[in-house]
């Protein structure tokens, strides 16, 4: 079966964000940009189920400007086998991502997609789903485990209170939480193998979906700062600072 | 404009995060907030509901369909019903998480995820970056669908009110999806996402049988037991302890933190707590610059030193 892994290009996470002075957003000029993390965990998900032989062929797709071409060779130099991308200066919003992605899907008939369960900029947790939804098809959520077989997945997904196994059927949507596993390194001979698989590339008119954003950024702000940075000498000290100071004790 | 808020519940009660859900649909909708409860032999929940202050009206669909919450079944509920409403509302927990993006995309609207603030009825702040930045959004969509963060909204009264109950049809089960068990962990202790005090223990611990020594001090102070990332990877404790940006956002009177460094994603989960208490034994850790106090030295002579204190002092 073939499988789709979404790979989203974002700040890295070792960057430390910082928040334009117009408020209009987040500063990316000159930073260094990465492959969103729960989606390197797809990436190598899909990896481990060719490895399985369950899965024949891996499509990696990303969406959006044209350096999210980068981002796709890195899912090439991890092992997936070509990549698709669906290039735009607009901003895409979740909603419009999914359908994107439902267009991709309709010509490429994938029985499984896997992506990252949040994006670590705008963190909104919903293109899975979403997708899914767009396609009446199952979704497997926050996967911290994937079985398949007999035209399903058994999923163990990472809930709040502890762990829920799911069965689902196939053509299914799974989005991977943190210990599902962890990603490889793309070695030296891959990264050259890389340069070598073709990306294929479309636009959202191509593929009939109007991207327009339903939501309106007004502002981005900093949040308020703490002020810590106070030491207590012993527990007696700190004990005292709770009860007499701070009162929660 | 009326609001919807999908109650979270395990069929026996409602769970809390519903109650800080209802406070933010009230800011938006007024009197006018109903609580849909679905699942299976939720009688009981529907009726806990009917009590929560504020609340208009409970919608209750009783239906093997909605046992464990799947998506897959729950949302053309959620959509079928959701004529009647401007808003649509589910706490930003991992249900909530899981049901809500569907619900959105079956009705063709972008869906705020993890609102912190209702600036009006179209405008929220989010944030964004783990917390790092926040984002003020408005909606053009005609139903805001909206998941909400806990800690950002004190929870309404869980009592005092007086809804009617009205059954709803269910929509059957989506044949696509079935439930085959849950590893749940069994605690005395209060959730970590409702309780007061929180004593979270990082890598610094050690081992998992190292935990007992927070776990004494959480006794003495009637706290939940948290974890940072790293003790959880480590295989120290399970994944549901977990506070942080993946993990649950907390915002306790008093977050204690122990042999955690402050990664920016723990940072993420709990740096709205009130009041923020650090013991490392390496007084670089960055954890120090956010906390209200901080005690440098030996996380295995200061818990016990403390569990000590406490008791002698109570």
């Amino acid at each position: 079966m073939k499988a789709l892994v979404a790979v989203k290009r974002v700040i890295d996470y070792n960057v430390k964000i910082r928040v334009k002075a117009d408020k209009t957003g987040v500063e990316t000029a000159n930073v260094k940009m990465s492959m969103n993390p729960f989606d390197e965990i797809a990436v190598e998900e899909a990896l481990r189920l060719r490895e399985a032989g369950i899965v024949s062929e891996i499509i990696a797709v990303s969406l959006g400007v044209a350096q999210c071409q980068e981002t796709i060779r890195t899912a090439l130099a991890m092992g997936a086998d070509r990549g698709i991308l669906v290039q735009t200066d607009a901003e895409l919003q979740p909603l419009a991502v999914a359908k994107l992605l439902k267009a991709v899907i309709l010509q490429e008939n994938p029985e499984i997609v896997i992506i990252g369960k949040q994006a670590i900029d705008d963190d909104c947790n919903q293109t899975g789903q979403m997708l899914s939804a767009l396609l009446g098809w199952p979704q497997a959520t926050f996967a911290s485990k994937l079985k398949i077989s007999d035209g399903h997945a058994e999923v163990t997904r990472e809930v709040d209170g502890g762990l829920e196994t799911v069965s689902i059927k196939l053509p299914a949507v799974v989005t991977t939480d943190l210990r599902l596993n962890e990603p490889r390194y793309a070695s030296l001979p891959n990264i050259m193998k890389a340069k070598k698989k073709p990306i294929a590339a479309t636009t959202p008119e191509a593929l009939g979906v109007d991207v327009t954003p339903r939501l309106t950024v007004l502002k981005v702000e900093e949040p308020p700062k703490r002020q810590g940075g106070h030491k207590v000498g012993s527990v007696g000290e700190l004990v005292d600072k709770l009860k007499t100071e701070a009162r929660v004790i | 404009m009326a609001a919807l808020v999908v109650a979270e519940h395990d069929n026996a009660a409602v769970k809390p995060a519903t109650l800080n859900a209802v406070a933010a649909a009230k800011e938006i909708a007024g009197h006018e907030v109903d609580i849909l409860v679905a699942g299976k032999d939720c009688r009981a929940v529907g009726e806990a509901a009917a009590q929560i202050a504020g609340v208009r009206k409970v919608l209750l669909a009783d239906d093997a369909a909605y046992d464990h919450g799947l998506a897959e079944n729950v949302a053309p509920l959620v959509v079928k019903l959701a004529a009647s409403y401007t808003h649509l509302l589910a706490p930003a927990t991992t249900s909530g998480k899981n049901l809500m993006p569907r619900v959105a995309a079956l009705l063709d609207v972008m869906q705020i995820s993890d609102i912190s603030a209702v600036v009006s009825p179209d405008t929220f702040v989010r944030p964004i970056y783990a917390g790092n930045a926040l984002q003020t959004v408005q909606s053009k969509d005609p139903i805001k669908v909206i998941t909400v963060r806990g800690t950002a909204f004190p929870p309404g009264e869980a009592t005092g009110g007086s809804a009617v109950i009205e059954p709803v049809a269910s929509t059957g089960a989506a044949g696509l999806s079935a439930f085959l068990g849950a590893e749940l962990s069994k605690s005395e202790r209060p959730e970590l996402t409702s309780a007061r005090i929180i004593i979270s223990g990082g890598r610094g611990m050690q081992s998992g049988d190292n935990f007992h020594l927070l776990e004494k001090v959480a006794d003495k102070l009637g706290a939940a037991v948290g974890a940072s990332r790293a003790a959880v990877d480590a295989g120290f404790v399970p994944n549901d302890y977990q506070v942080g940006q993946t993990g649950k956002i907390v915002a306790p009177e008093l977050y204690i933190a122990v042999g955690i460094s402050g990664a920016i994603q723990h940072l993420a989960g709990m740096k709205d707590s009130k009041v923020i208490v650090a013991i490392n034994k390496d007084e670089e850790a960055p954890i120090f610059q956010i906390a209200d106090y901080g005690l440098v030295g030996d996380l295995f002579k200061i818990l016990p030193e403390l569990a000590d204190e406490l008791e002698r002092r109570q």
